[in-house]
């Protein structure tokens, strides 16, 4: 039987990449007395809700999205934070 | 020379384009929407325009390059047609992998519009053959994400076509506008064929506009195209 499930996936500039929004934040953030601030980067969180057979499918549907759209392998790292079945 | 300027949704620059190379040029032009397809031998430019194609939406070019169109300008570039990306449409070559590197929101993270120097640093393409090495052009930008990024090892030198610098050709920090990688303001691939670029030349192609540095890249392409066909009848 198919469920339902929701997936969600984390996309961060990749490790060499200048995040100017990161910086930005960082900043702001040592300026509010947060000074041990070491590093902040700014990425996208991607929640999906889709069929499947079931979690091994969930994930590998949701890799395969990544690899051709989600994420561009030249600028950005992806991971798959959780899957959770939902009715 | 058949053209065609590809129309995605959210193209802005598409009629300029499509102006320049009808009005201006007198080349036989026309429009060719993102769902269609057309065979690889129907246009030898293909010309993908500035604009916000699918709202820049995840990444700017990411939707566009799955365009149905997509794959008939891959085939066509693949057969040595002539490919220029402006803007939004270099963003799509490197999204589809014609172009190396990326292009990711500017250091500054401000959308930058205003007239840039560029340097020709490669006049070996069919896109610059009429301009000197080191020769500096004066042409508008317009973009919030034209950082262009690209991997040590990805990176040809003589893929670089174009670096900002300053108004006499020093590739200086301050002349950079977007954060890019080495200056980098125009790319082409390994061929040739195909070239991608931050800077608008269909803006810059009339004497009423105030400036006409970015004709030189038209007529480049339009003497290359007749000297090859020459040289093919013989």
């Amino acid at each position: 039987m198919r469920k339902m499930y929701r997936v969600r996936v984390q996309i961060l500039p990749k490790e060499g990449v200048f995040d100017p929004q990161g910086q930005t934040v960082k900043g702001a953030l040592e300026k509010l007395g947060f000074e041990k601030v070491k590093e902040v980067r700014l990425g996208k969180l991607i929640e999906i809700v889709l069929d499947a057979e079931d979690e091994s499918q969930v994930k590998e549907r949701t890799k395969a999205m990544c690899e051709k759209l989600l994420a561009n392998p030249i600028i950005e790292t992806y991971q798959l934070l959780d899957v959770e079945e939902v009715s | 020379m058949r053209c065609a300027v590809v129309v995605f949704p959210g193209s802005n620059c598409d009629r300029d384009a499509f102006h320049v190379l009808k009005n201006v040029f007198g080349l036989d032009c026309h429009y060719v929407f993102h769902e269609d397809t057309f065979p690889p031998n129907e246009f030898d430019l293909i010309v993908l325009p500035g604009g916000f194609s699918f709202g820049d939406y995840l990444r700017a070019g990411a939707i566009a390059r799955f365009s149905p169109v997509m794959e008939s300008v891959r085939e066509a570039a693949n057969r040595g047609k002539f490919v220029l990306g402006i803007c939004n449409g270099f963003q799509i070559l490197t999204e589809s992998k014609l172009l190396p590197g990326a292009l990711l929101r500017n250091k500054n993270l401000k959308f930058v519009c205003k007239d840039v120097h560029i340097k020709v640093v490669n006049n070996a393409t069919p896109f610059t053959c009429l301009l000197e090495r080191g020769q500096v052009l004066r042409m508008p930008i317009a973009h919030g994400e034209g950082r262009y990024f690209v991997s040590k090892d990805e990176l040809k030198e003589d893929q670089i076509v174009f670096q900002y610098c300053d108004e006499r050709g020093n590739v200086t920090e301050d002349s950079n506008p977007n954060g890019s990688f080495l200056n980098i303001a125009g790319m082409t691939n390994e061929r040739g064929n195909v070239l991608g670029l931050m800077p608008h030349p269909e803006r810059c192609c009339e004497e009423i506009l105030g400036n006409t540095d970015g004709r030189k890249i038209f007529e480049s392409l339009i003497t290359h195209f007749v000297r090859r066909q020459e040289h093919e009848a013989n």
